[in-house]
């Protein structure tokens, strides 16, 4: 039963991800990264970590993927030109993702953690709940949690000086 | 399930992201695959914490699910920005970073 449900959810992520990648039109690229994100967060709750699949979903497949949507909306799907810059960048492009791929895959697979071929430790019920993040973030990770904060306060000021609209002073 | 299926798939996700930077010249695009390479990080550390048993690679996932909110706000404000100026949205005409 797992397994079934990990190769529906695999096959789900990497079908999202190639059509991130192959759609023309930016407006399917946000549909296919959708599906990715919630495939992702199946993958999550097959690793019994549910705040983290369930923050998947609101914040990314809700939030930011809104953000997308209107942002493509706005500036329009435009396709993209034909000008190749690179000669040979269709071919080379492929050969150096595989390259990446078996490089990542020899680095896992070559590595001497013992524990990568099994199940992973027995857990108890708790663990990976939000009681159990949030205390971790709380406590032990208050610093880097406050900064994330002042993190993304800084990011949304920047995205609105960034967009706001000065045209008269740049004119 | 054993966890290097998880860690195989995370590779094979983050090659994916890597290629779709290569191969795209729309910003937008280019952001959405930076997605992938994130939420392929994201895969491994929470794969990796399951591995040891503890919380704290998934405290790191959430951080990092943070970080890529901040980016793409960031990097989404830019594109209006660019669009505002009438000026192509292509990274090949934006590799001189001139208004």
């Amino acid at each position: 039963m797992e397994e079934v449900l990990f190769f529906i959810a695999a096959i789900g992520a990497l079908g999202g991800a190639i059509g991130v990648i192959a759609m023309r039109n930016p407006f399917y690229s946000v549909l296919a990264l959708i599906v990715h994100l919630f495939s992702l967060a199946a993958l999550f709750l097959l690793l019994t970590s549910a705040f983290v699949a369930a923050a998947q979903v609101v914040v990314y497949a809700g939030a930011v993927m809104v953000l997308y949507v209107f942002v493509v909306a706005y500036v329009g799907g435009g396709g993209e030109s034909a000008w190749e810059p690179i000669p040979g960048q269709r071919f080379l492009a492929p050969l150096l993702g595989i390259a990446l791929f078996i490089e990542l895959a020899v680095a896992v697979l070559s590595s001497s953690l013992l524990a990568l071929g099994e199940d992973g430790p027995h857990v108890q019920a708790g663990f990976g709940d939000p009681a159990a993040i949030g205390r971790l973030l709380l406590e032990k990770f208050l610093l880097p949690f406050e900064a994330s904060s002042i993190l993304l306060l800084l990011a949304a000021v920047g995205a609105i000086v960034l967009a706001s609209n000065r045209r008269q002073e740049n004119a | 399930m054993s966890i290097d299926w998880f860690i195989v798939l995370s590779a094979l996700l983050f090659a994916t992201g890597a290629l779709g930077i290569l191969l795209r010249r729309s910003p937008m695009v280019i952001l959405l695959c930076l997605e992938l390479m994130l939420n392929a990080g994201n895969l491994a550390l929470v794969a990796f914490s399951r591995m040891v048993g503890n919380g704290q690679g998934q405290v790191f996932a959430v951080i990092v699910m943070v970080i890529a909110a901040c980016e793409v706000v960031v990097g989404l404000g830019l594109i209006v920005a660019i669009f505002r100026r009438r000026i192509p949205l292509n990274v090949d005409d934006l590799r001189e970073l001139r208004g």
